[in-house]
């Protein structure tokens, strides 16, 4: 099990190191920069010259592999450098970020489970077929709505012409409700489709029927007996939709007007801020790997055949 | 009273009916034996006593009355009070019938806690008494253990420990023992006899093997399309069958048939096969695992060899090797005549026990048949496909089916289409693993024909791989009895079948369930 670990944890630094390099290089290579985007405006007044002065005060004048190496050396000690467009240390502007959006995420992760679970479940232990058949059909449609169309729709219904949410003001659960919705539907979609499937296919085994055998019910096999098999399937799903979290808290935070990393995103890249969306970046990658090496551990627990592999 | 009667039962599957009207009792503590082949019903009537019918499966007519009770009027809820205290089952295939993730001592204890009996404590210690009472070794850590730690035989006595565990007046045993080794096979029935003496427990035993059925049933209910064929006491059935169709089973049946040996003409065209010290190692983990351990044979040509043994004998990884779908870790695989590479398969095929899973479902039966013609470029368009139209008359298979899928045709049937595609390229060798393993005993009796008669019209030499004993017995001209890896024994089939000298082979050949006719 330890050696297991480990392995898994070399891969882990491996993916975060070539996510932050293929990140870095990409952003080396953007057309324009943010140096002209901040300092261009006219009402500076400043010379095309004055411009490149500023430009070699930031980049020290040192050579690509060496400012590689440098950014790559304050990342592993934790600091990831001064935002170009507010002059404040990154590291500042994403702690200011981050709650916001670890709570969006990680409710709106957990409701997302939740939707799943119950559409799975219903599914599974329905004997109506057109019951099935409906329930079954919502994942598709909740793939197929896109995330800032949902959002506004729920603000038209619930907030204007309900009144049931209101739109400024409000208190912290009020303003959170319909950006953890919005969030939610699109990524309980694929884990409902995969948990549903699972299901099924461990309904259809061998051992289903001996435990009816025993005078079980079916909510008693469904959910004893059914429901921690056909988790580990789902689970490999939940894991990867976890870094759509991020991408969807972008959309969400700017329809909803929330602060939080997808808002720090957006203004970043309107700005070119090039630390601050090398942070995100290797940020998201961190997380999105920590939660499948979670994934990784979790999975000898839940089925013990795996145990031996692994050990 | 009797404890089960069922009356003019029906069921059917999406209207297509199953099970047609048929009716018999289960007097207490007596051994019913429900036997038919595939699609007989017999397993159909099973599930329908348990209320566990399959989804799409209803009962359409008839009653089942359990004591003075009548199931088929009972609402699920009721029915679930019902199973597991006066009704249990044994399922038929114990590789799958356990919840993976869950541990033996939970699924045992899970009866008593569905119906209420007992406390935690009482539970655990009723699940290690069970244990020991199955015959399972070290009770305690067996209940800490997960289904995929235990054996096949192992996992079918924890089946049957859950189905005995609150006493039940009647015990449904579902082909208890088909998946399983023949030496394991005779325990697990004689360790349900030995239950059914101690708690005076009624048996029905669904079953497709007559052998089995003859030696361990009080009366025999005989099935097929649906209904009772015959039905009486079990030696009379035996000694004097009614219907033809029982006579046709007991004379199919392979352990039951006296038929002569083979034996091989002297002077033959020298060895076709010749094993020498074949090693296979397996990488598992830390230490290599020795799957077959320096073993030698020769197969005559024109003749049969079969390998014997139980699963996880070494037997169908000598087959594959001898195929050249694996490589050996040391010793040699000679096959004279045989080409190199590719053209190794022009003279070695291979036929496998499930013929619907090695079958293309998306080709047509010709294209099946034609398609080692098409990879070795034999013949044109025209050739090839008179080549197929002979090789389809060759087995026996009509005309018409050349343009149908492998779903549309029978288990049989389906074999037959396996045998043509290997013979298709006009091999010499042909290596049979298992190859008649799933087919009911008519139809194993008419592919093990069809194998004979293409041997002699075609000079072909066979290696047979076989668990299956009486199987061996009516084929095979020599056989190598194989045990952990190792021939145990070796000799012509009637040296071995009259004069056994391994221990491991009177096992064997002890454990063949076989009545007195």
């Amino acid at each position: 099990m330890a050696r297991y670990l480990l392995r898994r944890a070399g891969q882990a630094a491996f993916v975060l190191w070539a996510a932050f390099t293929v990140a870095y290089v990409l952003l080396q290579l953007l057309p324009g920069d943010s140096i002209l985007i901040k300092f261009q405006n006219p009402e500076l007044g400043l010379s095309p010259r004055q411009i490149e002065e500023i430009r070699a005060y930031y980049d020290g004048g040192a050579s690509p592999l060496e400012s590689y190496a440098t950014t790559l050396l304050g990342f592993l000690r934790g600091g990831f450098g001064y935002s170009i467009d507010t002059g404040t240390p990154v590291v500042e502007r994403l702690a200011e970020a981050l709650p916001a959006t670890a709570v969006l995420a990680g409710s709106g992760f957990l409701l997302a489970v939740l939707i799943a679970v119950v559409i799975a479940f219903a599914a599974g232990h329905s004997r109506t077929s057109w019951v099935r058949d409906a329930l079954l059909a919502v994942p598709s449609l909740f793939v197929s709505v896109p995330v800032f169309w949902l959002g506004i729709l729920l603000i038209q219904v619930f907030s204007f012409r309900l009144g049931l949410v209101p739109v400024i003001g409000g208190s912290a659960l009020q303003q959170l409700v319909l950006p953890v919705l919005t969030l939610a539907v699109p990524i309980a979609a694929p884990i409902a489709q995969v948990l549903a499937r699972s299901v099924d296919r461990v309904q259809a085994q061998a051992f289903v029927p001996v435990v009816a055998a025993k005078g079980a019910s079916r909510w008693w096999i469904l959910w004893r007996h059914v429901a921690r098999n056909a988790a580990l399937p789902a689970l490999t799903v939940a894991g990867v939709t976890f870094g759509e979290l991020i991408a969807g808290s972008v959309v969400t935070e700017t329809v909803f007007g929330r602060n939080g990393i997808g808002r720090l995103t957006e203004q970043a890249v309107n700005a070119q801020d090039t630390p601050v969306m090398l942070a995100v970046v290797v940020l998201a990658a961190a997380v999105f790997v920590l939660v499948n090496l979670a994934v990784d551990v979790l999975f000898p627990v839940l089925d013990p055949r795996l145990r031996a592999v692994t050990g | 009273m009797s404890l089960l009667d069922i009356r003019d039962l029906a069921v059917s599957y999406g209207g297509r009916p199953a099970v047609r009207g048929i009716s018999f009792r289960v007097e207490p503590k007596e051994v019913v034996a429900l036997v038919g082949e595939s699609g007989s019903g017999k397993s159909t009537t099973a599930h329908a006593v348990m209320g566990l019918l399959p989804p799409g499966g209803t009962v359409d007519g008839g009653r089942i009355l359990l004591g003075d009770a009548d199931l088929t009027s009972w609402s699920s809820r009721r029915m679930e009070s019902v199973r597991g205290t006066r009704i249990g089952l044994v399922p038929q295939d114990p590789a799958n019938s356990l919840n993976p993730v869950k541990t033996i001592g939970a699924q045992i204890g899970e009866v008593f806690r569905l119906h209420g009996r007992g406390d935690r404590r009482t539970i655990r210690r009723r699940v290690v008494e069970l244990l020991a009472r199955v015959g399972l070794s070290d009770p305690e850590t067996r209940a800490r253990q997960y289904p995929h730690e235990l054996s096949g035989g192992m996992r079918q006595r924890v089946l049957i420990a859950i189905a005995i565990a609150l006493e039940p007046q009647l015990i449904i045993a579902d082909e208890p023992t088909s998946a399983l080794d023949v030496t394991v096979q005779r325990r697990i029935l004689d360790l349900i006899d030995d239950l059914r003496a101690e708690f005076g427990t009624a048996v029905l035993l669904v079953t497709h093997d007559l052998g089995v059925a003859a030696a361990r049933s009080d009366r025999l209910v005989v099935m097929k399309d649906g209904l009772v064929e015959e039905e009486g006491p079990t030696s009379a059935v035996i000694a004097d069958p009614r219907a033809g169709y029982t006579a046709r089973l007991l004379d199919d049946a392979p352990a039951l048939s006296a038929r002569d040996f083979r034996t091989a003409e002297p002077g033959g065209r020298g060895p076709a096969v010749v094993v020498r010290d074949l090693v296979k190692e397996f990488r598992t983990g830390r230490r290599p695992f020795r799957a077959v351990d320096g073993v030698s044979f020769e197969v005559a040509a024109g003749t049969t060899h079969a390998l014997v043994g139980e699963s996880g004998s070494g037997k169908t990884t000598t087959a594959r090797t001898v195929a050249r779908f694996a490589e050996p870790t040391s010793g040699t695989v000679e096959i004279p005549g045989a080409g190199p590479g590719r053209l190794f398969r022009r003279h070695v095929q291979l036929v496998y026990q499930n013929p619907y899973g090695s079958l293309d479902p998306r080709q047509s039966i010709a294209e099946i048949v034609e398609e080692p013609l098409r990879n070795f470029r034999l013949g044109d368009r025209a050739a090839r496909r008179t080549r197929v139209t002979e090789l389809l008359e060759r087995v026996a298979l009509p005309r018409d089916v050349a343009g149908r899928r492998p779903r549309e045709l029978s288990g049989g049937q389906r074999q037959r289409v396996a045998i043509a595609r290997a013979l298709a390229a006009g091999p010499e060798v042909l290596v049979l693993d298992e190859a008649v393993s799933a087919l009911d005993v008519t139809v194993q009796a008419q592919i093990l024909d069809l194998l004979e008669r293409l041997q002699r019209d075609l000079g072909l030499t066979y290696l047979f791989i076989s668990h299956d004993l009486a199987v061996v017995r009516q084929i095979s001209h020599t056989i190598s009895v194989m045990s952990e890896g190792r021939i145990v024994e070796s000799g012509t089939t009637r040296q071995v079948f009259t004069d056994p000298c391994h221990p491991y082979t009177r096992e064997l050949l002890a454990a063949i369930p076989e009545p007195v006719r």
